[in-house]
């Protein structure tokens, strides 16, 4: 299969899990929320939810790589550049209360503005990054 | 523990479809967002391909009074496009953009992402608690 064909079918699997996490679970599928509200506590009243969520998002994976041997991964050796990153990741996302699941996903298929300016902004931050960084920078 | 159990099954969906998709391959997201250079537009088949089941999803909470495990649907957003949105977003995809890695696929890459993807992690959920006193300091500046 085609890439885009794979982006597509994996795509269709992400929509349909956050379909059913919002028609059964009643709740929107956001990773960064999902885990912020553990880091910082203030999901104390689901923890169980969120560990269990978690728990499957890194479980699965795991099983079904070991299972088809192994997955194509490209993270940088540079780790201060990862840390750097993670550091950006973790704080705009609790910032703009979203990332590229809750945000992209979620908000632009119920057509938020908040989705919709928040998508738009974080792609253009990221074309930027990777300009700066990979051609000007040639860092990663 | 109904909860926990669909919590745990769309968690691993999700998981997969990162997986399939190649969102956990940082080569392809940041090849996504290199528009300058060499683009890879997979990842406008993931995000329109997610968007499908979910734009239906919304709609049918319409037609529906809650979710089947009895909690009321979430209600739109109240709130404004504000600063943090904005700040916060730019924040986010500058991160995005210098490691190929948001928090969905971070989490599910986690098991092979090696020291890099462990580390990535960790830094993430620092940034996570530090969040809520820098979006203090930057009101109080502006």
């Amino acid at each position: 299969m085609g890439d885009w064909a794979m982006g597509l079918a994996g795509g269709l699997m992400i929509g349909c899990a956050a379909a059913v996490y919002l028609l059964v679970s009643g709740r929107v599928m956001g990773a960064s929320g999902i885990l912020g509200g553990l880091v910082d506590g203030t999901g104390r009243a689901t923890v169980a939810e969120r560990l269990s969520f978690i728990a499957g998002l890194v479980g699965v994976p795991a099983v079904a790589v070991l299972l088809t041997g192994g997955a194509q991964t490209h993270i940088t050796a540079n780790l201060g550049l990862v840390i750097a990153a993670g550091l950006l990741v973790g704080l705009g996302t609790r910032m703009a209360n979203g990332c590229t699941s809750g945000h992209g996903v979620c908000g632009i298929s119920r057509l938020s503005a908040r989705g919709i300016i928040a998508t738009l902004c974080y792609l253009a931050a990221g074309g930027v990054t990777v300009l700066i960084f990979k051609h000007l920078l040639g860092l990663t | 523990m109904k909860r926990n159990l669909v919590s745990f099954a769309t968690g691993g969906l999700f998981g997969l479809g990162l997986l399939v998709s190649g969102m956990t391959d940082t080569r392809k997201v940041i090849g996504w967002l290199d528009v300058f250079g060499d683009w890879d537009p997979t990842l406008a088949f993931v995000l329109g391909g997610a968007i499908i089941p979910m734009a239906v999803a919304w709609y049918v909470t319409r037609t529906r009074e809650a979710s089947v495990l009895g909690r009321a649907f979430p209600a739109p957003p109240t709130r404004e496009i504000d600063t943090n949105l904005i700040a916060g977003s730019v924040l986010f995809g500058a991160g995005w953009g210098m490691a190929g890695l948001c928090p969905g696929p971070a989490m599910a890459s986690l098991s092979w992402g090696g020291l890099g993807g462990i580390a990535f992690f960790v830094a993430m959920c620092v940034g996570m608690l530090g969040a809520p006193r820098f979006t203090a300091a930057l009101s109080a500046r502006i």
